[in-house]
């Protein structure tokens, strides 16, 4: 039952990039568009386009039956969900399976026991997989969290079961803190995710974020190695490498084969990605959560191996076998991607829409950008800020450092403000440039270091 | 008695409540005193209070929750 035709149920960068494997595979797209992104790039380079609703996302990109219908009545038999939006909604999915149609990602039931936090730790743990020392699933009340707390030990993070993307997170360093956090977090998960859930978490005060990028077929599972993404700001990944330097390779084998037995515990089908935090002063690592979609970052795993992870996960839902066995998969040099946001760095990283005036993409050797941007392109205020993701490959990480410097030299992007400021400037640092940060490194260094206009 | 009508400061998605369910900010002919929250404006997922900048009676809105603005797009009309 090989996908003939897909519905592309995202927008932006990652639509362009559904639209690109497909076209390479010989698969014709159906790109969805909201009333505000008509003119977008993948719109204009996919087969056809298919509305689904007014700019506000609640009404488009999220509106589950919207999606369906236009998938449906556009002859599509498979549905491509990218990142964010309705990417880790497991009605969703179960909504297009039950249609006849082809989700291109994991069962609904594998997205609803990853996408619950705790269930997650959980299954992690079965598999062998070490957690950050927690409540053993949900707490229920705060007489229950007060337990778990004094078992774990203090400070303790409190997540919201239902939650992802770092929002909902809140740090309690003592039990006063704790009994005035724990129904603020309660209700503030109720309000966004509709599931009031917690869970616990000791908080490991330095870790540095990396996570395992691995592909299933639902039989068996690999994995493509690791990246890493601690410099942050609100919880929101900037700048991404791989592979992730601060690993031995003792370290990096036992992470990664650990993801796999987790993969292969659940049976997972599909590009996933199972995040870690890891605690460089004592070789530590621990599974915080796993991702049942593409990510925004996979370019720099598919620059180290060579391999098209949004082509494998069509192919993968077209009912072919795994194409690679684990010996196939050798990395190759070192990949670093910086993200293009329509924000201005020297005013709080205030979002900023705009039309582009004039654009100048960097090119030449290992070189790669992955962008929807075109002169002329009225870039929507509705939306993620996610411009264009800068992406260089090179044989070592010195060297990927240098090709970034001279790519960020050729990127010129005019009519808006951009982040790419920041990435020169931390591109600069003498920290960055040893690797020597963590996951809460970079709003210090932006409190130290406010970028001018 | 003087009839204005307020335009939209920045382009989103405008919102009349802090909250899905929540009342919102002002009903129609509610008054408006300088520096109240009349509504919010989101810009690529942050939110902007819109705050009123002149006294008054607000008589009607021009765009519906959660209806896309453009930078000045009228907003609501206030009567003073």
């Amino acid at each position: 039952m090989a996908i003939r035709r897909i519905f592309v149920a995202n927008r932006g960068e990652i639509a362009l990039r559904i639209v690109r494997a497909a076209r390479e595979l010989g698969i014709a797209t159906v790109q969805a568009v909201s009333a505000a992104d008509r003119e977008m790039l993948p719109a204009r380079l996919a087969d056809a386009v298919a509305p689904i609703g007014p700019a506000h996302a609640g009404k488009s990109y999220l509106n589950k039956e919207a999606v369906l219908r236009a998938a449906l009545e556009s002859g599509c038999d498979a549905v491509h969900p990218g990142y964010g939006f309705l990417s880790e909604n497991a009605d969703f999915a179960g909504l297009v399976e039950e249609a006849g149609l082809t989700f291109i990602g994991p069962t609904p039931e594998t997205i609803r026991q990853m996408g619950d936090k705790a269930t997650a730790r959980s299954v992690a743990a079965q598999a062998g997989v070490p957690t950050v020392p927690g409540s053993e699933g949900r707490i229920e009340g705060l007489d229950e969290a007060r337990a778990a707390a004094a078992a774990i030990g203090f400070p303790v993070m409190i997540k919201a079961a239902a939650g992802g993307g770092g929002r909902g997170i809140r740090v309690a360093r003592g039990p006063d803190e704790l009994a005035a956090l724990v129904p603020q977090a309660a209700a503030e998960a109720k309000a966004a995710f509709g599931d009031g859930g917690l869970y616990l978490e000791r908080f490991v005060g330095r870790a540095r974020h990396v996570e395992v990028q691995v592909l299933g077929d639902g039989r068996d599972a690999i994995h493509l190695f690791e990246r890493e993404c601690s410099l942050q700001r609100r919880r929101q990944k900037v700048w991404e490498e791989a592979p992730a330097a601060c690993l031995s390779p003792e370290t990096r084998e036992a992470l990664c084969t650990s993801a796999v037995r987790l993969a292969k515990a659940v049976g997972y089908r599909g590009a996933g990605t199972l995040e870690y935090l890891y605690d460089a002063g004592t070789g530590a690592f621990f599974f915080i959560e796993m991702n049942t979609r593409i990510q925004v970052e996979h370019p720099v795993t598919e620059m180290i191996t060579g391999i098209d992870l949004v082509r494998e996960m069509i192919r993968i839902a077209g009912g072919e076998p795994l194409r690679l066995s684990q010996g196939d998969v050798r990395p190759r040099g070192h990949a670093i991607e910086v993200r293009i946001n329509a924000e201005d760095p020297s005013r709080g990283f205030q979002p900023a829409p705009g039309t582009i005036t004039a654009l100048s993409l960097p090119g030449g050797p290992g070189v790669r950008v992955d962008t929807m941007l075109y002169p002329g392109y009225a870039v929507p205020p509705f939306y993620d800020s996610l411009l264009a993701k800068l992406v260089v490959h090179d044989e070592t990480r010195e060297a990927a450092l240098a090709r970034l410097g001279r790519a960020l030299g050729e990127l010129a992007v005019e009519g808006l403000p951009t982040t790419a400021a920041l990435h020169r400037a931390l591109l600069a640092d003498p920290a960055v440039r040893a690797g020597d940060v963590h996951t809460r490194w970079l709003e210090a260094w932006l409190d130290a270091h406010p970028l001018t206009p | 008695m003087a009839l204005k009508t307020i335009q939209a400061p920045i382009p989103g998605t405008f919102y009349r409540a802090a909250n899905p369910g929540d009342p919102p900010f002002k009903a129609e002919n509610d008054a408006v005193a300088v520096g109240d929250t009349v509504g919010l404006i989101e810009v690529m997922k942050t939110f902007t209070p819109v705050l009123a900048e002149e006294a008054g009676t607000l008589r009607a809105f021009h765009v519906e929750n959660e209806d896309a603005v453009m930078a000045g797009q009228p907003l609501y009309d206030l009567e003073f």
